[in-house]
Parts: C-alpha cells; structure tokens; sequence
C-alpha cells in the first residue's frame, strides 16, 4: 500500500524581550540556578501577573508579517496542572482567543518550488521552569530561572507531507522570527522548539489517520529523523494490522527513535479558563498600525527584490535572503563594490567555502562585509586581478591587514595596465621564446589561438600575476601577429 | 483613650493628648489579657509594634507626621507583611514568613500607621463564621459562646473588643460586611479595583477586596484614603482619581433616594434583624431621605453563581500549595505524587478541600460549559440588576446578614452556612462598593444595616453612612470585657 505521511507542528519560540512575559525578572540565559526568579516566578502566596507589552507587540508583529487575522480582543487563560517546575500550578497561555489568528508561512521545497502552510493560530504564553534529575542523587532540583520566559506557539494545520517539508516549514519559521528580531533562534539554548504531529493515511484517503505527538524537538535535523521514525514506525504497525494509538512520545537523539511518553488516557484535564487576575488584552488599530510600520523588510519580499532589481538568480536569492545576517552582509557588500553578481559570487563562493571549513557563521567571520566590500570594489575598478583577488582574500582572512587597498599596496598585487609596461614585458617574453615564436609564425590560423595560452601564461608569470590578462591576450596577439 | 474611634485617636495623637507608644502599649497589654480567651491574632508583633510607635512619636515631635502616624490597627492574616508569619488560617501556610510587603501593607507603613499583629480569619478566607481557621475559631466579643462571622472574623473581633482601633479585611463575598455586623462595628467592602489585590493571599481573584474595618464610616474613610489607588503590580486595579473620603462625610443628604430590594426581605430574614433594619431607614427618611422598593430578580442566583466561580478560581489559586517550594511538605514522601497527595491533605482543612472539589470539577472538560460560562452569564446579570437599581436610586438598603452573630457549632451543614451570605454576594459579583454599619441588636446580638452604592461611589456611600451615626449610638456601643 502506498502511504502518506501528514504532518502539523507546534513550535515555541522563545521571544527575545529583557524581562519575562508577567515579570520584571531578566531572561538572560545561563545564569546561576534560581538567580532570575522574582516572587511572581516563583509562585509566593499573593503575587500577580503584570503583562510585558513587549512581549505583546513582538507576537503581534510575528502576526503582521504572515498576514494573519489579528482579533481586537484576545484572552489569556489559566492551564492547570501539577508539576514541580510549573510554579503557580498552571501555565498562563491563551486557548479560546489567541492573540494571532489565521496566517501563512511560504516554505521552499527541494525542487525550487514553493508551498503555503496554513498556520492556524499563534498565541503567547509563559514557559515554565527546569527540574534537574542529574546533579542530585535520589532527588531532583528545580530551577525556575526560565519560568516566566515569554514564549510565542505557533501552530501549524496539518499541511506538511514529508520531513523534508517539517524542516523546511522550521527553518521559515527561523527565518522569519530572526528577520522581526523577536527571538535569537538560538536552538541549542531552547530559544526554539517544537511538537510535531505525525500520522500515516493510504494515499487518496481523506480522513487522517491516527496521531502521535513528538515532543520537545530542538533542532532541525531531529525533526527530520523523529519523523523519520514515525513514519516508519506507524507504517510497520498499521501494515501488521496493528493500530496506532494517540499518545505523546519522546525523542531521543541518542537512540534515533521516539518512545512513548503518555497516552490519550493519561493526558491531563487541563481545565483552562480565563485568568482573572489578567484583563482581556485589546489591541486598537493604531497600535497595530504603528507595529506594522515596525516591521523590517520580510525574507520574501527581500527575495523577490533581489531577484527583479538586482537580477540575482532564483538560487542564489533564495539563499542570500534565507538568513538575514547573510542578507544584510551581502547587501553591505554589493553597497561597497556596486556589483550585486560579483558580491552574491563571493558571499556564496570563496566566503561561504571558508565559513564552512572553520565552522563559523556569517556573523563571526573574520572578513567583515565592509572588508570584502573594499575588495570587490578593487575587482571591480580593474586594480587587481582575479588571481590577486584570492590572495588578497585569503590575506583578510588570516587577519594581516587591515583591508585590501592595505593588502594590495604592500604586496604589490596592483594590476599592471599601462600598455607601456606591459609591452616591455610582452617583447621580453617574445625575445626568450623564440623556437615558439617560430612555431607560431608557421601554425595555421586556428591552432595559433590555442599557442596565444603559453605566451599569456609567460607574461602572467614575469608580471607576478599583476598583469590584466585581458590586457595580455589582445597586446599579444597584436605583436605576435605582426611577427608573422 | 483606648476606647476612642480610628478618627478620635488620630485626633488625640495630633493634639498631642497622649503618645502612639502609650497607645500601643495599652492594647497590647489588652490582647495579653483578652486575647487568649477570643483568639482575634494568630501573630502580635509586639517589638516591630513598639519601634514603630516610637519612631511615629519621634516624628511627630519634629512635626513631620502624616494624620495616620503612629495609629495602631491590625492586618487579617491574609495580607503577605515581610519577615511576618504570613498564615492565611491554614495549616498549609503554618511556617510562612512572607517575603515582602502587600501594596496594601506598605501602603498603611507608609502613612505611619502600626500593625500590633495579624489576625485570625477562616482558612483561605472561606467561611462566614471563622469556624474555619487552623488557629482555632475567634469568638464574638459580645457572647463568647456566638461566632464573630466569617473570613475576616478576628479583624471584626478585634475592634470590637477594643483590641485595635482599626483593622484590615478582605471581601470575597461579604468577609467584611457580614462579620463587621455580627461583631456591632463598620466595614467597607469598597468597588472591585479600586484597592490593590497584589500581596493578598488569592481565594477567588475576581471578587477578592480589601477594605477597613472600623469603628465608624468616618474611620473607614480615613483608611480607605490611605489604601486606595492604582497599584502597577495590580492589572486589575483601576486607574483613576483617588478622592479625599473625608470631604464629604458631612455633605447634606437633601434628596437621597434609597432603594430596598424586595429580594432583601424575604423569607428567611430573622424578624428582629428585619425591624433594626427598618427602623434604620426611618432614620434616613426622618433625614430627608425618599424610600423606593427596587427589585433585584436575579438575586436568588446568587449564591449558586457564587459557588461556581469562587471555588473554580480557588482551585487554581490554590494549586501552588503543592509542598515543592513553601509551606507544609509531608513527611518522608515516596514520590512525587505521594508528595502533592499528602501534603494538601494534611496542610488544607475540610472546607478548603471541599472547594478545591467543587472548582476543579465545574472546570473539568465536559462540565465547563454548564458551570463555569453558564455563572458567568448571571453573574452579568446580577451586575445588570444593580445597574438598573442604580438608574431609579441613590443607594441600595437593606440586612447585611439574615440573622444575627449564631452560636459556635451551630451550622453544621455547609450549604445553610453559604446562605449567611445571601445578601452580601451579589455585591461581589457586581464589584460595586458596599458597607455595614451597626444599627441595633437582637437581644445582645448586633445588627447590621448594609448600604449599597455605584461603583466608585465609595465617597456618597459613606456620607451616607456617617449621616446615620451622627444621629444614632450603634456603633458606639461596647461589648463589656471581663
């Protein structure tokens, strides 16, 4: 039977706002245990929530920029259950009227092609603490440093129909919220996480089949993988005439495979309702208006911009406006040498190759954009060459100097064009070759353009890679053809 | 001097008739003595007390006292007071010293005032008789063998037996009003929001308020001054101008239209609370006063609305109760969910448990829609009744409480106790503001005239209160301790 697989996610991303969601306590990461919990966070007897409004205006800018409805009025609800990180004995989150409504996410398939993902809603919400099982033998401590940190869920509808497509959806949602600067992105810190849903149904049925959720995901390969083994996990169970049960499992990284965490009879009551101690959050349109003007240029709209003003191709778009670091240090390049080609060359080629074999990010390479910039600029005005350009690159990169008019001036890199020059160095080259001189004045028309190379490679040698080889070819030729 | 009202003590003070510290150390020396036996403080702050009366003397002499400098009172064990055990009446909260300051609290600090200690109230703040405590039940200073009313039942107690002056409760749904009249003393139960919430211990967080307890409509005004305003740590609170209530107590009453819902006399009224509270009127109307009948049709909605979102909000509020971070844990727990059982089993009492029950299961899936959103649609119009009354009257008269202060032990069932509270939920629901004033006695047992005003009247109604206790000795009355 053929299968197909449906997936929906729900990914908590962790907003980037100083203090907490109904707090003034910090959100910095790392810090020493308990350290960054105030009475509110910690749940003493009396205390009250006070919303963070900038908490607020990064979720509604999430909202404005995947277009989606924005009610006026949204509710922040009480979700009730025990756990011992879980201070208050429930979770401040909102259910029934979620502050972001109905939206989409665009996502990039493998094939260049694009696919709308429904996002169901969108609503803020508070994260809860972290129970330490390691460091205390026979007990457990809790740190309540991340309770209270503000934390943006966004659901996905059903609409993903393979891993590839559940990490792609994850990597837009990247994208977008480090585009807005709401959240850092980090993955590794918990910045982002997500729930996935997984469920089979054979191929042209319309009812979904039965889902598990996959909890807890925190990075983009182990979304792919957990899915991975869902499918095939629930594929195997249905096709041994087995039935898949709704529960909750876990994934473990180290294992490869999900496991089983709670089923649907175990879930919990959560008994939501609306928190009486928050009043219902009203957004008037001048408001929304004014986080609207807020909103930087999004990725697809800085794609398109780069593909019909600078002429860039789909690929090479697509990839400088996935991240927006990458973006603005390509823009800040093509600022400097006035080159959109030349700099989407270099950002994705020699920059990208070097990036990638010391393991750093945009943001921490030691070629700054204002660097490379001045480089491209020397490429593009016909100072250097090519060849020096590489050299003068690798220079920045080992941090020798300072840029590369430095480079260039202290090495000597500058290209030769004086045709004076060039020709002293050209009739040098002619006057100690002169068996292949010979053999060029006696070669037929065709078979001289393919000896013109040795001559070039001669005169590149002699002028230490300097010489413009454009230059070199016609001066050559000239002489060379005059010899005849 | 001891005997004085809030207002005639901080007269005395200002005057320079006699010292906070002599003050101070003369009711402390009365709580020693009477105090054992009525059982009005879980905590007396004896030292704090006493620096603090000196340091408000001290002041005074540079002249650089506020009117409330150096006045003792006491708070309901329900305001968190830093480094104070901070108790709630439960067994729960036994070794809770709490870690900073209600709003409320700093407040009062603020004006100079002196918190002799904390006062014993119905566990969580539920109960109408006090019968409910960890610490034990307060006894009505008029009859040791009567209730004092309930949650704030040793605020009440306290002032009656001339232990403070003043005293602070809260109201969830009639906590001041009904053991202020059941202890022959005056209670504010002021407009939902206009008193800061954060600090006070949560029973049901959207009909909770804080309010004074006193003797007199004038003690109360002086007091409500000192705690009213928006609090940022509160999101409920209300913005908005904080009047002098001491203005207009003397205002004339020239025109005052008062309404008497029909529903408030009906059966089950004790037939002598009914007579005080009619004679009460007379009093209004030989004033000037005019008296209309109002109704309020969905009054008799009241109670069960009342028991549906109050143990609904209790249950959560009281979910961090749970032995992990404060308060009582269980010995030697097996596990964590042995941890959770046993810890509320033994650190909460039957009525608190009893609640939590009831809330937990009007949230639960399946019974949401019929409970909980279905009280949430009377409670509107419960709040509409009142708007409406509003639209024909000045002000709202009538019992604060069915009966008289009962005796110790008497209601054993739990739904008669909620019915003690029939005329004083509704109030809570609507948010506005309400008082009781003393108005008379059945036998030795006192009587409570409750009056009822829009929202933010807090400054009409108690002009119009203190009207009354310019013309009439109720509230002067003393209980005669040993």
């Amino acid at each position: 039977m053929q299968w197909e697989t449906v997936i929906g996610l729900e990914v908590h991303v962790q907003l980037a706002t100083r203090s907490k969601i109904f707090s003034g306590a910090s959100t910095a990461f790392g810090a020493e245990p308990n350290t960054q919990a105030c009475a509110v966070d910690l749940g003493l007897p009396g205390v009250l929530p006070v919303l963070n409004e900038n908490a607020v205006a990064m979720a509604l800018r999430f909202g404005l920029a995947i277009d989606a409805e924005i009610p006026e009025v949204s509710v922040f609800e009480r979700k009730n259950y025990f756990y011992p990180d879980l201070p208050k004995g429930y979770q401040t989150s909102q259910m029934a009227q979620p502050i972001v409504g109905r939206g989409t996410v665009e996502i990039l398939l493998e094939d260049g092609s694009r696919k709308a993902i429904r996002i169901h809603h969108a609503h803020l919400e508070e994260d809860a603490g972290k129970s330490l099982h390691e460091d205390f033998i026979g007990m457990s401590g809790i740190d309540l440093n991340r309770a209270g940190t503000p934390l943006l869920e966004i659901v996905s509808e059903p609409d993903m129909r393979s891993a590839k497509e559940a990490s792609a959806y994850l990597r837009a949602i990247h994208t977008l919220v480090t585009y807005l600067g709401i959240s850092d992105g980090n993955m590794a810190e918990g910045s982002m996480r997500c729930d996935v849903n997984v469920s089979v149904r054979p191929k042209g049925q319309a009812a979904f089949g039965t889902r598990a959720e996959v909890k807890n995901v925190n990075s983009f390969r182990f979304v792919e993988r957990a899915i991975a083994f869902e499918v095939e996990r629930q594929i195997d169970l249905l096709e041994e005439g087995g039935k898949v049960v709704q529960e909750t499992r876990l994934f473990d990284p180290e294992a490869d495979e999900t496991r089983s965490m709670r089923t649907k009879e175990e879930a919990n009551d959560y008994r939501y309702f609306p928190c009486p101690d928050l009043l219902p959050l009203m957004l008037d349109s001048a408001y929304v208006d004014h986080q609207r003007s807020l909103l930087p240029e999004l990725p697809g709209t800085k794609r398109e911009r780069f593909i019909e003003q600078l002429g860039l191709s789909t690929y090479d778009a697509d990839i400088l406006a996935s991240d927006r670091d990458t973006a603005e240090y390509f823009e800040q390049v093509m600022a400097a040498c006035d080159d959109p080609k030349l700099a989407a060359n270099w950002v994705q080629g020699d920059l990208s190759a070097r990036l990638n074999r010391a393991g750093l990010s945009i943001g921490e390479s030691p070629v700054s954009a204002e660097q490379l910039g001045g480089l491209l600029k020397r490429i593009k005005d016909e100072t250097i060459n090519g060849k020096a350009a590489k050299q003068v690159f690798s220079d920045l990169w080992e941090r020798r100097f300072e840029n590369a008019d430095q480079v260039i001036e202290i090495k000597g890199l500058k290209q030769v064009t004086d045709s004076g020059a060039l020709a002293q160095v050209i009739d040098q080259v002619i006057e100690a070759n002169p068996v292949q001189v010979t053999q060029y004045r006696e070669a037929t028309e065709e078979k001289r353009g393919k000896m013109l190379g040795f001559f070039v490679g001669q005169v590149m040698k002699a002028s230490r890679g300097t010489a413009n080889p454009q230059q070199v070819n016609a001066l050559l030729k000239q002489k060379l053809d005059a010899l005849c | 001097m001891l005997d004085l009202t809030f207002a005639e003590m901080a007269r005395g003070l200002a005057a320079g008739e006699f010292k906070s510290v002599e003050l101070v150390r003369g009711l402390l020396a009365r709580i020693e003595r009477l105090d054992p036996e009525i059982n009005s403080f879980v905590t007396v702050t004896r030292d704090q007390a006493l620096e603090r009366a000196e340091a408000a003397d001290a002041q005074r002499a540079r002249g650089e006292a506020g009117v409330l400098a150096g006045m003792p009172l006491a708070l309901k064990d329900i305001f968190c007071t830093e480094g104070v055990l901070t108790t709630a009446g439960s067994k729960m909260l036994g070794n809770f010293v709490a870690p900073y300051s209600a709003t409320v609290v700093e407040k009062l600090a603020a004006t100079g005032t002196v918190s002799l200690g904390k006062t014993n109230m119905d566990e969580f703040a539920m109960g109408s008789s006090n019968e409910n405590s960890h610490f034990g039940p307060v006894k009505n200073p008029w009859d040791h063998s009567l209730v004092p009313g309930g949650s704030s039942g040793g605020s009440a107690a306290a002032v009656a037996a001339g232990l403070v002056p003043a005293a602070m409760g809260t109201d969830t749904g009639g906590s001041i009003r009904q053991p202020a009249a059941f202890c022959g003393i005056t209670g504010l139960k002021p407009t939902y929001g206009r008193v800061s919430r954060y600090g006070i211990i949560a029973y049901a967080s959207s009909l909770d308020q804080a309010g004074p307890m006193a003797r007199s409509a004038e003690d109360c005004a002086l007091l409500l001054n000192a705690i009213a305003g928006h609090d940022p740590r509160d999101s409920t609170s209300v913005s908005r101008v904080v009047p002098d209530y001491t203005r207009d107590l003397d205002a004339p009453l020239d025109g005052l239209k008062i309404g008497l819902p029909t529903e408030y006399f009906g059966d089950g009224l004790d037939p002598g609370v009914e007579a005080a509270v009619r004679d009460a009127v007379k009093v209004y109307e030989s004033l000037g006063a005019r008296v209309v009948e109002v109704s309020l049709p969905h009054t008799d909605l009241a109670i069960p609305t009342y028991y549906v979102i109050a143990p609904a909000e209790a249950s959560s509020n009281l979910s961090r109760y749970d032995g992990v971070r404060f308060g009582h844990r269980c010995a030697n727990p097996l596990d964590l969910e042995d941890l959770y059982k046993r810890s509320r089993a033994e650190g909460f009492g039957e009525e608190v448990k009893r609640r939590i029950l009831i809330g937990t299961h009007t949230l639960s899936e399946g019974f949401f829609d019929a409970y909980y959103r279905k009280a949430q649609q009377v409670r509107r119009l419960i709040r509409q009744d009142f708007l409406d009354a509003f639209d024909k009257v000045d002000v709202l008269m009538g019992p604060a409480a069915p009966t008289p202060a009962f005796a110790l032990g008497a209601q054993s069932d739990p739904v008669s106790m909620y019915l003690q509270d029939i005329y004083t939920i509704a109030i809570n629901l609507a948010g506005i503001p309400g008082i009781s004033v003393p108005a008379g006695f059945v036998g030795n047992r006192p009587v409570g005239l409750q009056i009822l005003a829009p929202h933010f009247a807090e400054a009409h109604l108690l002009n119009v209160a203190h009207a009354f206790q310019k013309v009439t000795d109720w509230h002067q009355r003393r209980p005669v301790q040993d």
